[in-house]
């Protein structure tokens, strides 16, 4: 295979309070080539969002510590200095927001906000700048563009704001989309035709997009590859088949049931994952997930509690951070699957 | 929109003149005898009762204020017979003063441009610092810059204007003597005596409000550059200058453009205790002596004309708040 666009190394985050270091990611690493969708996974505060303000260098360097690498086309996002990430944020990086009501200034015009995105990073003139508005509305599927551009925020619906977002992302052709729970705000009607627009424009531009969701019913539509975050730390990642068929980590069989799932008996309870994310200041001793994982026992020497365990390969693309024994783990997927499948059809049960 | 402007006018009319009663029934009410003032210590009391009816200060209160509208736009004659030795205020008449011998608009008219002067060079000396200062403290949040900006403001804040412009004069003036003593003079007749006269009451009423403006500013942008658009603004590839200057600020300037409307309504209303202290001529010393001859036709005009700066200025504030945020324009 070719270079990858992206490719991130031991990526950690630190960030200083009162309190103590908050460690909101503790070392990833993957790497994403052009026209690939790696969706990011992971309950609030497992540090996927800023793993990806990170790539963006939208993290200051003096609110944070950041050390890794996240090197994109031949260059260090963590060490570029500011004027050259000035030259690559919204060109060939762009990020999708998760609230498009609160993502567009609410003072300016949409088109006023996309010229301004244009000629950031070309050297145009405003009229030629609006015609690339225009054209960019257009393809997004705004209706009567060359009106709407002049248009202000709050005379847009959640949906068309969140295609002005897109617009304003894709204007400049980048290379590497980041959509940080883009649909999340959205109705589900509208969820889908987002999810489809992304997937349209990737395929004319040869796009690489992270996906980061908390939504595994998005992550099965749109991705290729699937990273699966806790605590900040990677505890599991492969292509995205292999993620729904032989999970390996207990923490993703807790996220496969707590899917909703239309053809379930609407009676029957989904099955959330129970306790709370882990404090990120001073995570539990040994694996971070242990305090919530049913399945310890099955690991001897208490190891669970005293030892991180590390984030080994399974086969060629399928990595997993669990103390658990191969054949144990590959049983208890196993069996998660068979309940949710056998899981009773119909509202007679 | 127009409509709106329309409605806002009609509003003000109304409120002016609701106003202009209360100040007129509230003066009426005051212990001091206006014809009892009119005339010196050998004042019998036949002339007390001729000048009383001169003035019309026999009629019930109500009457004179209508007699005083009306002559807002007819003007009047002292006494309403007329006859020799009447007086006579033309329109706009806002009154007449007996003690200074002057109609009173003609009074205010003498002393408004001092407070004009004093007042916009003071406001552009201190919107311009405290802005600046304002942003530059958010930018350093927690450094040092941020810390020895919010210490300084802090000082500015706490000084009473009275003690700032008397230590200020006493040692730039008196005891340096950098500067002459201050003595107004019209720009266009001498603009050097003109600024050694303006520069410190300027510099002493900027630092009283810059200071609130460099902590208005501060807060409105730390609260303002947490916002998801201006996230996105940066994810654009826009300089943080950018960031900072347009986006921000912009979202951050209603509260500071409504307290800067007030705060120059309020100074062209008469910085009274500038002015003193300074002995400039302009409404502000107006109204001080007119309180302590005391002059109630003066002290009428001069607190209806503070009224209204302040209510031209709410309007204006408002409007201004449409041109900034067009939820306001169109909702």
């Amino acid at each position: 295979m070719s270079e990858p666009i992206l490719s991130v190394q031991d990526l950690r985050v630190t960030f200083p309070t009162e309190d103590g270091l908050v460690r909101a990611v503790n070392g990833v690493s993957f790497d994403l080539y052009a026209g690939k969708t790696l969706a990011i996974v992971g309950e609030s505060g497992s540090g996927k969002s800023v793993t990806a303000q990170a790539i963006m260098g939208l993290i200051s360097r003096r609110a944070a510590q950041i050390t890794g690498k996240a090197v994109f086309q031949g260059q260090d996002v963590v060490t570029m200095p500011d004027r050259q990430l000035y030259r690559l944020r919204g060109a060939k990086i762009s990020m999708i927001f998760q609230d498009p009501m609160s993502s567009l200034h609410p003072y300016y015009r949409i088109g006023a906000q996309l010229v301004e995105a244009v000629r950031a990073h070309q050297q145009v003139s405003k009229a030629q700048a609006r015609e690339q508005a225009i054209e960019m509305l257009r393809m997004v599927g705004i209706p009567a563009a060359e009106r709407r551009v002049d248009d202000y925020p709050h005379q847009l619906s959640g949906g068309m704001r969140q295609r002005v977002m897109i617009a304003m992302a894709l204007i400049n052709s980048p290379s590497l989309l980041i959509a940080d729970e883009p649909t999340t705000a959205l109705d589900v009607t509208v969820q889908a035709s987002i999810l489809d627009l992304i997937a349209q424009i990737q395929q004319t531009h040869d796009t690489a997009i992270i996906m980061i969701t908390h939504d595994l019913g998005v992550v099965a539509d749109v991705a290729d590859d699937v990273i699966v975050m806790y605590g900040g730390s990677v505890v599991e990642s492969a292509p995205v088949a292999e993620i729904f068929a032989a999970p390996q980590m207990p923490y993703t069989l807790g996220l496969l049931a707590s899917i909703p799932r239309l053809d379930r008996d609407p009676d029957l309870r989904l099955d959330p994952i129970p306790g709370n994310p882990p404090s990120l200041i001073s995570p539990p001793p040994g694996c971070a997930f242990n305090p919530r994982c049913g399945y310890s026992r099955l690991v001897p020497d208490d190891r669970c509690q005293q030892e991180l365990p590390e984030l080994l390969a399974v086969t060629a693309d399928h990595r997993v951070r669990c103390h658990i024994p191969a054949t144990d783990r590959e049983q208890l997927a196993r069996e998660a699957l068979a309940s949710l499948a056998t899981a009773p059809v119909g509202g007679e049960g | 929109m127009t409509g709106y402007v329309v409605r806002r006018l009609l509003i003000m009319l109304l409120m002016l003149l609701l106003l202009s009663l209360a100040v007129f029934v509230l003066f009426s009410l005051l212990p001091a005898d206006v014809a009892r003032l009119t005339c010196g210590k050998a004042c019998s009391p036949e002339v007390i009762e001729a000048n009383r009816v001169r003035l019309g200060l026999d009629k019930p209160v109500i009457e004179q204020y209508w007699i005083f509208l009306k002559s807002i736009f007819v003007g009047r004659t002292y006494p309403e017979s007329g006859g020799p030795g009447s007086l006579t205020c033309e329109a706009p008449c806002l009154g007449y003063s007996f003690l200074q011998k002057a109609p009173v608009l003609e009074l205010i008219a003498d002393r408004l441009p001092v407070t004009i002067w004093l007042s916009l060079g003071a406001f552009i000396l201190f919107m311009v610092t405290g802005m600046t200062t304002g942003v530059l403290a958010a930018l350093r949040r927690g450094r040092w810059e941020d810390r020895s900006i919010m210490g300084v403001s802090l000082l500015g804040y706490s000084l009473p204007s009275f003690f700032l412009g008397l230590v200020v004069l006493f040692f730039i003036v008196i005891r340096w003597q950098w500067l002459p003593y201050p003595s107004y003079v019209s720009p266009f007749e001498d603009p050097v005596q003109f600024l050694q006269t303006m520069i410190l009451p300027w510099i002493v009423l900027a630092i009283l409000y810059a200071a609130f403006y460099t902590r208005l500013t501060r807060s409105q942008m730390l609260e303002t550059l947490g916002n998801d658009y201006i996230r996105t603004a940066r994810a654009k590839g826009l300089p943080e200058r950018t960031v900072v200057g347009k986006h921000a600020l912009r979202a951050g300037l209603t509260p500071i453009v409504t307290a800067a409307g007030l705060d120059l309504a309020g100074l062209l209303g008469g910085a009274i205790i500038t002015e003193s202290v300074f002995s400039l001529p302009g409404i502000g010393s107006l109204a001080v002596s007119s309180v302590i001859n005391p002059d109630l036709p003066v002290l009428v005009g001069v607190t209806l004309l503070a009224a209204f700066f302040i209510i031209v200025a709410n309007l204006i504030v408002d409007l201004l708040y449409a041109a900034i945020d067009p939820r306001v324009r169109m909702g």
